[in-house]
């Protein structure tokens, strides 16, 4: 078998060099006054920031690209980790390559002017991904409604990268540091000549300009680092360097792309290599490795995207999804904690808490003892981590898998995927029960739909029936909308540093998603259980809904309503798996929201559970909020209860608990979470968000939010800082279920 | 230091034993269990992570009762004990080391063969047992409960029996003989060397009745004499029951009386370390 020395196989370093660390958290050391130094300068700057509503300025009259900036600095001197988006912290750069108009409206609604030249160059000369994807919906028939409406704007399917990037896409930023980019460009070009001899399809042909396009982005890479100083052509020599080299890998991607989510992969164990030979060379000491990580968190923490205002609704909070993926087990049943998985945790505590990177302890009941009481410690202490189950995951992408934004698998630098937002399936049982017609924007959605049977008391079996058969025709439009949009990602705004550090042959998965499935589900359960009657206006709209008798909730461990959840996963992307995807990508499916909950809820009437209109969704694949009244476990079960062998793109829970409900000391909390997180784990869960808070903290940082400038607490799949939320995202957070005994 | 507010109880403070509550009083015989509700999620009430099952019924009328519903035998689950335990397993993956089931109420004592058969079947699945209870049941039944339990949580509201009658509606001795009958086993037990129970002693501070001094010194006076305690819990009187007395139309007597203060807690945490107890305190 070939090692990493003959091919590209960063996995084959890791698993040959790493050292699996047992102990606990005792050798960590505290922050160094650089450290100190540098994060104070960056606090300032941040609290700045939040003073000017969260934006300091943008680079109007530069594109961004690998090398378009000179090299930025936060305090050169006392500085160990370089570089940044710009040539200035926390300025924002544009990147036209996803969509001119939004760029230029951004700017505009938030008080600048986009460089006229820039809007002359991408308006008329360069066609972007945005202006493509909607050259296609304009010529296809099926993306107007009956009424000759854009389906898009029906709130069904929202959130689709269809006017920015995609992201979902981590390079294996690794790879720079392991072997230097001249081998790195070496290779690309040995991938060429394989191609030489091919016939010139379609497809040869566009691979041949991506592999063109990986090699000038890496020949970029380095220019890029030479203006800090730094030749990564060669590999690093030592932890420092690792860290630097990766972290200019990962900083072309952001002055690149713009995508909702830009993650950094997993990184712990290859780090931790290196610096275990420096440790024991004495090269460098603890405190100065935990120096360069904490200077190399300092900058994920600044990394900044160009958004929209109106994007903050969907995505609240100014998240950049920097996702760590951290510890889990080998697939030779040896676990991949090391010092630097303990190191990176740390800079919650160096640092204080914050949001970015988002942390991911790729759990497992098999990791050390020591290791699960650091995670559930910090994570009590900090509300800033996520828990996803490695058990799960490991059997579809092996032990060198990363997480992309928040729950979504894939193995670093060979599977890559294609984003899908998620589609309101509430919405969809809405437009059955009103005849295909939008309850709120009363719009013809879907033309010729027979009007139900049973209009007074819905009739279970016919609603059930017909909604199952609705989703396929959800599922084509909304795989047909995808291929469409990645179609034109691909040639109009590629990744090109980002692709250029995956393999020349790799794995593509379609993610999909379903917003809503608790209401969907208590939906289904009121009609089956209880008597449900429309109320309807003049209109023959449903405005409302009767409720008599009680009815299962999803979240109680019920399994009468559970299995309406996992049927509902199961029904739907069985209906996507038959309509084939773009460039053969495999279909997944997420039950995540992220914050769009709130939209989500905003542009849906009454559904039959009793929710009313307007009135946010739970967040992912939570129960109701105030509906699981079982305790905390029943409601856990129901959720590790959805099946993740269909759900394989995740499925996310948000959970939050008092610290007096969690136990009756630090001590208990933290091997009652760590408990917790075994038992959910075991029974199948897939991802815990773990909140250990009071909601009175909540209540006091809406409002005096000077006094909480850190405060960090995890919504659906990431963490925000909570006074960054809006004031109706806060108020959703807080009307939560907060587990409690009283 | 302790201010002695009441040589005797305060006759507002009272519970009056109704025919009716005389009626709900007396043991339940059945093997089939009458439930009241569950917590799945159990940090407070015990070591671990438990399942707490909360047992109709109650052979007490605590005045400052915190779970007034599950007292008139109205409102509950009938369940049988391999019913109960199927519930338990689903939560078995989540107890760990130290976790387990709790059976709270109520009181277990109430319905004592339907838990004696449950606590056999947890036995059998490896499930770690903690009873909650007052210990108001007879030598017989305690006796045999005693091989089926991991842990008994034992609590007494007042040295005085006077006193106790007031706070519970019922005398104290039983509940005395009963802990030194349980420490006896204990004792005869760790001389076989054979497994025995662990023993915690929950301790209510009610201010002006169990914080006065001299309640105080019974209890560090009964403490030593019994031995094997494992932990004193000090649980502070809270009201967050209240509100299920007046939903139910009672009258809450203890109104006029507010939670302790933190610090008088520490104050008698201190002391009670002071004698060599190890003591569990919410922070």
């Amino acid at each position: 078998m070939a090692n990493w020395q003959e091919t590209i196989d960063v996995r084959d370093f890791i698993s040959k060099n790493y050292k699996p660390y047992d102990g606990d958290e005792s050798f960590l050391q505290g922050p160094t006054k650089n450290t100190l130094k540098v994060w104070d300068t960056v606090k300032n700057l941040l609290q700045k920031e939040f003073k000017k509503k969260g934006l300091l300025g943008i680079d109007t009259k530069t594109v961004s690209t690998i090398t378009s900036h000179k090299p930025g600095y936060i305090d050169q001197k006392h500085e160990s980790i370089f570089g940044l988006q710009t040539d200035k912290p926390l300025i924002r750069a544009v990147k036209p390559g996803g969509g001119i108009k939004l760029v230029e409206k951004t700017c505009e609604d938030l008080g600048y002017k986009l460089d006229p030249k820039i809007s002359e160059i991408y308006g008329k000369y360069v066609l972007t991904h945005n202006d493509a994807v909607f050259d296609i919906y304009k010529s296809w028939a099926d993306f107007y409604t009956p009424v000759g409406k854009f389906f898009r704007s029906e709130d069904i399917i929202t959130g689709l990268p269809d006017n920015y990037s995609r992201g979902r896409i981590i390079g294996d930023y690794r790879r720079i540091a392991l072997y230097g980019i001249d081998r790195l460009v070496e290779e690309r070009k040995k991938d060429e000549q394989k191609l030489c001899g091919k016939y010139m399809t379609e497809e040869n042909m566009r691979t041949r300009i991506y592999f063109h396009k990986h090699i000038q982005a890496l020949m970029d890479i380095k220019t890029m680092a030479a203006s800090y100083g730094f030749d990564i052509g060669k590999p690093a020599t030592d932890v420092k360097e690792a860290i630097q080299w990766l972290y200019f890998g990962y900083l072309a991607a952001v002055k690149e792309q713009d995508g909702a989510a830009m993650s950094m992969g997993r990184i712990d164990a290859f780090i931790d290599i290196f610096a275990e030979k420096d440790l024991r060379s004495k090269k460098y000491s603890e405190s100065e490795v935990q120096q360069f990580v904490d200077d190399f968190v300092t900058k994920l923490r600044i990394v900044r995207h160009l958004r929209h205002p109106e994007y903050n609704a969907l995505f609240a909070g100014d998240p950049t999804w920097i996702t760590c993926a951290l510890a889990g087990i080998s697939v030779s049943g040896k676990h991949m904690v090391t010092k630097t998985t303990y190191r990176l945790l740390h800079t919650l505590t160096n640092l204080g808490p914050a949001p970015e990177p988002n942390l991911t302890i790729l759990w497992s009941p098999k990791l050390p003892e020591n290791f699960k009481n650091y995670a559930a410690k910090v994570s009590v202490k900090t509300s800033s981590l996520q828990f996803e189950s490695d058990d799960l995951m490991r059997k579809y992408h092996g032990d060198d898998y990363a997480i992309a934004c928040c729950v979504s698998g894939m193995t670093v630098g060979k599977q890559m995927q294609f984003f899908g937002a998620r589609c309101n399936l509430p919405k969809l049982l809405l437009l059955l029960i009103n005849g295909g017609k939008n309850e709120f924007t009363r719009n013809l959605v879907i033309k010729d739909l027979p009007k139900l049977k049973h209009r007074d008391v819905l009739d279970y079996k016919e609603v059930s029936t017909r909604f199952f058969k609705m989703m396929d025709w959800l599922a084509k439009k909304y795989v047909e909308t995808m291929n469409i949009i990645h179609y034109s990602h691909d040639h109009h705004h590629y990744e090109n540093s980002e692709m250029a550090l995956h393999d020349a042959e790799i794995h593509r998965f379609m993610a999909f998603g379903i917003a809503g499935l608790s209401i969907v589900t208590d939906s289904l359960s009121a009609i089956k259980y209880a008597k449900v009657s429309p109320v309807y206006d003049k209109d023959g709209i449903a405005t409302d809904f009767k409720i008599d008798g009680e009815f299962p909730c999803y979240g109680n461990n019920d399994d009468r309503v559970d299995k309406i959840a996992v049927e509902v996963c199961k029904k739907f992307i069985t209906a996507l798996r038959k309509y084939p995807a773009y460039k053969n990508a495999e279909h997944t499916l997420s039950i995540l929201t992220i914050t769009s909950n709130v939209v989500y809820g905003k542009h849906t009437g009454a559904t039959p559970d009793g929710r009313k209109a307007w009135e946010p969704f739970a967040p992912g694949a939570n129960p109701m909020h105030g509906r699981d009244k079982n305790g905390a476990l029943a409601s856990l079960n129901s959720v590790a209860k959805l099946p993740y062998d269909y759900c394989r793109d995740g499925i996310s829970n948000t959970f939050s608990i008092t610290p007096e409900t969690l136990g009756k000391s630090q001590e208990a909390r933290v091997e009652n979470l760590s408990n917790m997180l075994d038992g959910y784990f075991i029974k199948g869960g897939h991802h815990l968000n773990v909140n250990v808070i009071n909601r009175a903290v909540l209540e006091d940082a809406m409002k005096k939010p000077w006094k909480y400038p850190q405060l960090t607490i995890r919504v659906s799949g990431y963490a925000v800082n909570f006074i960054k939320l809006t004031e109706e995202q806060q108020k959703e957070v807080i009307s939560r279920t907060f587990h409690k005994t009283f | 230091m302790f201010e002695f507010l009441h040589k005797s109880a305060n006759k507002d403070h009272c519970m009056v034993v109704t025919q009716k509550d005389q009626e709900h009083m007396s043991p339940m015989d059945g093997t089939t269990g009458m439930i009241h509700s569950f917590e799945t999620f159990g940090a407070l009430d015990g070591p671990g992570l438990r399942f707490v099952v909360f047992l109709e019924g109650c052979p007490l009328r605590c005045v400052f009762c915190h779970n007034r519903d599950m007292l008139d035998l109205k409102d509950y689950m009938k369940m049988t004990p391999a019913q109960l335990l199927a519930t338990v397993l689903d939560y078995k993956p989540y107890f760990g080391k130290k976790g387990g089931v709790t059976v709270s109420g109520g009181d277990p004592v109430f319905q004592p063969k339907f838990v004696l058969e449950f606590l056999k079947l947890c036995r059998k699945n490896g499930i770690h047992t903690t009873l909650d209870t007052s210990l108001f049941t007879s030598e017989k039944n305690l006796k045999t409960l005693v091989p089926y339990t991991d842990l008994f949580m034992v609590s007494l509201k007042h040295f005085d029996s006077e006193i106790h009658r007031c706070l519970t509606g019922v005398p104290n001795e039983i509940i005395l003989k009963n802990i030194h009958t349980l420490n006896n086993i204990i004792e005869q037990g760790k001389k076989l060397k054979k497994a025995t129970p662990r023993l915690w002693f929950r301790y209510m501070v009610l201010p002006g009745y169990t914080d006065t001094s001299k309640n105080l010194k019974a209890l560090v006076e009964f403490l030593h004499k019994t031995k094997n305690w494992e932990l004193i819990e000090l649980l502070p009187y809270h009201t967050y029951g209240a509100y299920k007395w007046e939903k139910l139309g009672l009258k809450y007597t203890l109104s006029d009386i507010k939670p302790p203060e933190i610090k008088d807690i520490l104050k008698i945490k201190k002391m009670l370390e002071k004698e060599g107890f190890k003591v569990l305190l919410g922070d």
